[in-house]
């Protein structure tokens, strides 16, 4: 059961993917919703027996790699942070996979879209189930490379196409931090088992190593290049430009890997090498400073966005900011616990947002919207209880879970943590103004939709609505039912040995011993994101148009995402088109096919010109050419020899 | 040159010598003159004409050195065959002279440069060259003297001796350049009757007779 | 100059052998001077060949003689049919016609 759970995906992948042409669209659909259905039921059976019955356990499939000391096993590791995320990767992925039946039913597409999904899914769950770094490395680009695929889903348009090569790129910047570390894992523990590494990290917790020239605490360097490459992975301040531009893939697409799973594999990472973590507060410090200040830039650029799908986009990448924090904490439990919350209720909003689009035929433009909640009340419905939870609304999951990280960064008593805790608490309020900007702009008002759209707009069929449903449960109740076993008192017994915290600090119960007000403060600056979203969108609409006239600047520099895109444009994107562009002509084409083929090729060539020059073809040309060569031969004769 | 002309010892040693001088310098004169028209006539029935003229004046100038037989051989060879086939080919062949003739000073200072070094150069080593010393013991064939045997039949018993190989293969050049030149210019022309031996012999009965059943009165 | 030496001759042949060359050069359209402009230079050589023969006395030259002959004869026929058949397939016997060789 617990192989198959894993491997489940991968046989639908690889059935639809080789035979999908045979099987038609139907039959793709039924095989990977089939396969991931049973994967979903699996991953609630094993978060039952592994986390909430307390038997971490692992599953040796097969040696992989075993070279000198370098060995490395194709292992599943069932612990509770594994049981967790693929209860959480095959539940929303089996969702998704329901959803996308009729979400893409007129893609001509479709087994194709089935397979990549299906592939997907199988290789997040092998990233979280992995049992050493290189397996996870194994999972992490595969969901890479699937992520690639599914943004550019749509070849055929060039803006996708682009966004998926954009997507790969920067991953591989966070990538190559990834791959350094596990070399500097490996150079430093002699293994990457975690097991291995796991044990003897307090050991080595006060060793040095030489990188780039430097002596580095060698904790430190390992766990900031290992960060780097969550921060790639999770779209985190400075490598964060692709995510946005991954919303050019099928909506679907957004709400699995870009919302709910691959993104957060950055945080699980972080979580899973906890015990290392702990011995490099340094890199802690630097993994909360980026998650704050992710979470304020990303809330910031909300704001303004205009694409339906980016602002959702921008929500996700504020989000991830706040479980780095947590874990940047140590409270990776909340961190933890918040993604699981916000696995739900963000794949909730992307779908839900589907759903407009759907109804709203392919528009994704929010200023196109506008007064369709009549129209379509059960996505309106479920869009408002996506939205409650993202906002952190009592008793909706986010509550929980944002209030946990929240107070958890407060409690943490240290600089970073205040820096972490006023940036989350603006970034609250941000969160819950765009988050109503959003539902008014789509749903109330006047529609600004044309009329040939609006004769269009319907509810979504069953197939949509239910997953949506399913969904909409997990972002009301996870919170509520989780609690208790992620951060609260059965703390201990549920997460046993998989998340390590240095002995003698408990940053969980520190955040359950901050003052009242920071408890209550999440939910009075909710409340005040969500009253002036209602009293700029809807009370006084000239609100909005003064302040951006008033502050022209700032909203432009909002508009443009911080510049992000025209900064790493102008430092990197050209640099490197101009290298490549004169390694290419003048490299490649000029000195290597210059000097080497072509160049031996042109000489000859010209040799031979100049040759086939003197062969004229007339006969006299030839006969001159002797006669002068005999005259040639006299006169040497003459004054050479005999003279 | 002492002992060239041994047939006229009645006439003296001087005058000899006279008519020896002018007979050389009429036959080299002509020779010369000759070859320039050769190569400068307008018409090229005229630069043959003129090139008979070139071979019997050397074939003067060598009955003078007492090489008769080459003389002869000259004669017969070059004016009776060699000239007369340039002569035929010019007249058969209608070719337009004139066209041929454009053009012909456009390379002339070449040529004369080219000539005039040449000549100067060959001039230079007449002017300069010496003969080996004790040039008999080179000899490879010493000439009897005329008293003894004619020019002719000198060569004749040097040539089918010592060099009949020499002469059989002047003989097989000979003959392959007659097959060549029958070969290339020979063709069969179509629609020309001609009799073909071997056809008419190979004939056999069956394609040759054709037996028809013709119905009484229909005629055939 | 009213003996007449070898050196005579030779120029005579130095003379007619600058002629034949020259004629090439002169004719270089006309095929037919060019290869009488050869025989001339073939007769230069013979005279030379025949005066020295008679000058040192050996009877060889005059048989090399002869041979140049004959191979001149056949080079003379070979060369008059090329150029019948060259004039029968293209109707010119212009030696600028003739570049088929180009390379």
């Amino acid at each position: 059961m617990y192989v198959l759970a894993i491997f489940l995906p991968l046989i639908g992948a690889v059935i639809t993917g080789f035979f999908g042409h045979w099987l038609k669209n139907t039959g793709a659909q039924v095989v990977t919703c089939g396969c991931m259905l049973i994967s979903a039921v699996f991953g609630c059976i094993i978060l039952a027996e592994v986390a909430l019955g307390g038997t971490p356990r692992t599953v040796e499939l097969f040696s992989w790699i075993d070279s000198g000391s370098f060995e490395v096993g194709w292992t599943l590791r069932f612990d509770t942070l594994t049981a967790v995320m693929v209860f959480v990767v095959s539940v929303v992925s089996a969702m998704v996979h329901v959803y996308s039946v009729g979400y893409m039913s007129h893609d001509p597409h479709i087994p194709r879209f089935m397979a990549y999904l299906s592939l997907f899914t199988f290789f997040m769950l092998m990233l979280v189930s992995a049992d050493n770094l290189l397996q996870m490395f194994f999972g992490w680009e595969g969901v890479g490379l699937c992520s690639y695929l599914l943004i550019g889903f749509w070849y055929e348009k060039p803006e996708a196409n682009a966004a998926a090569i954009k997507a790969f790129i920067v991953n591989r910047v966070g990538d190559f931090g990834f791959a350094l570390g596990i070399m500097g894992v490996f150079l430093l523990f002699d293994s990457i088992s975690f097991d291995t590494i796991f044990a003897a990290a307090a050991g080595k917790a006060d060793t040095n190593i030489q990188f780039l020239g430097y002596e580095a605490h060698a904790m430190t360097t390992l766990c900031i290049l290992l960060f780097i490459g969550a921060m790639g992975k999770s779209a985190q301040l400075g490598l964060h430009t692709w995510l946005p531009d991954a919303m050019e893939g099928p909506t679907p697409v957004s709400a699995l890997i870009h919302a709910a799973t691959m993104v957060t594999a950055g945080v699980f990472m972080v979580a899973r090498l906890s015990p290392l973590f702990e011995y490099a507060p340094d890199a802690l410090t630097m993994v909360t400073i980026v998650g704050a200040s992710t979470a304020f830039f990303a809330a910031t650029i909300g704001l303004c966005q205009n694409d339906i799908k980016r602002v959702i986009a921008y929500s996700t990448c504020s989000q991830l900011g706040y479980m780095f924090f947590a874990c940047g904490v140590s409270a990776y439990s909340a961190g933890i616990f918040h993604l699981m919350t916000h696995a739900f209720f963000k794949a909730l909003l992307f779908l839900g947002a589907g759903s407009v689009i759907h109804a709203m035929s392919s528009e994704q433009d929010m200023r196109k919207m506008g007064g369709i909640w009549r129209m379509i009340p059960v996505t309106y419905t479920l869009m408002w209880i996506g939205s409650l939870a993202l906002a952190g609304i009592p008793f909706f999951a986010g509550f929980y879970s944002k209030d946990i990280v929240l107070e958890a960064a407060y409690g943490a008593h240290t600089g970073v943590g205040q820096y972490a805790f006023w940036l989350g608490i603006v970034a609250a309020i941000l969160t819950a103004f765009y988050s109503w900007r959003l539902i008014i702009m789509t749903f109330h008002g006047e529609s600004r939709a044309d009329e040939r759209t609006l004769a269009h707009v319907h509810e979504s069929p069953k197939v949509m609505i239910i997953p949506l449903v399913v969904l909409a449960a997990g972002a009301v109740f996870s919170g509520y039912l989780g609690y208790e076993w992620f951060v609260g008192d059965n703390l201990k017994e549920f997460w046993g040995q998989s998340i390590f915290v240095l002995p003698g600090t408990n940053p969980i119960e520190a955040a359950h011993h901050v003052p009242t007000w920071v408890k209550v403060l999440p939910i009075i600056v909710a409340v005040l994101g969500i009253a002036a979203a209602y009293y700029f969108y809807v009370k006084n609409k000239n609100i909005p148009r003064i302040l951006t006239q008033y502050f022209h600047l700032t909203y432009k520099f909002l508009l443009n995402k911080w510049y992000f895109d025209e900064v790493y444009e102008f430092l990197f994107v050209r640099p490197a088109h101009r290298l490549g562009r004169n390694l290419w002509k003048d490299g490649d084409g000029g000195v290597i096919d210059g000097l080497g083929p072509d160049g031996v090729a042109g000489v000859a060539r010209y040799l031979a010109q100049r040759v086939s020059g003197l062969q004229s073809g007339y006969l006299y040309h030839y006969a001159f050419a002797m006669l002068i060569g005999v005259v040639a031969i006299v006169t040497w004769y003459l004054f050479v020899r005999a003279g | 040159m002492p002992g060239v002309c041994p047939r006229m010892p009645h006439i003296g040693e001087t005058r000899r010598m006279i008519l020896q001088a002018i007979s050389f310098y009429a036959f080299a004169a002509i020779t010369i003159a000759a070859g320039v028209m050769v190569i400068s006539a307008r018409n090229p029935v005229h630069s043959v004409l003129f090139l008979i003229l070139a071979f019997f004046n050397a074939a003067g100038l060598f009955v003078l050195l007492g090489a008769e037989f080459i003389a002869m051989i000259l004669v017969i060879v070059y004016v009776g065959a060699v000239a007369v086939l340039f002569l035929f080919v010019v007249m058969m062949l209608d070719i337009n002279f004139v066209e041929l003739r454009q053009g012909f000073l456009q390379y002339l200072p070449i040529g004369a440069l080219i000539g005039l070094v040449l000549l100067v150069e060959l001039v230079f080593i007449l002017g300069s060259w010496v003969i080996a010393a004790d040039p008999a013991s080179r000899i490879a064939l010493p000439t009897p003297a005329i008293t003894d045997t004619t020019n002719t039949h000198a060569i004749g018993q040097v040539l089918y001796t010592d060099y009949i190989y020499l002469f059989q293969v002047a003989g097989l050049v000979l003959l392959v350049a007659m097959i060549g030149a029958i070969v290339l210019t020979l063709r069969s022309r179509e629609g020309v009757k001609r009799q073909r031996i071997s056809t008419q012999v190979s004939r056999t009965r069956e394609e040759s007779i054709e037996i028809r059943d013709i119905k009484t009165g229909s005629g055939v | 100059m009213i003996e007449i030496g070898l050196s005579h001759y030779l120029t005579v042949a130095a003379i007619l052998f600058t002629l034949g060359v020259f004629g090439i050069f002169l004719n270089r359209k006309n095929v037919i001077i060019i290869l009488m402009s050869i025989e001339l230079i073939l007769l230069s050589v013979n005279i030379n060949l025949v005066a020295f023969s008679v000058h040192l006395n050996d009877l060889v030259g005059q048989i090399f003689a002869l041979l140049v002959l004959a191979i001149a004869a056949a080079e003379a026929a070979i060369g008059l049919a090329v150029i019948v058949v060259y004039f029968r397939n293209r109707g010119s016997i212009a030696v600028e016609d003739i570049n088929l060789m180009k390379g």
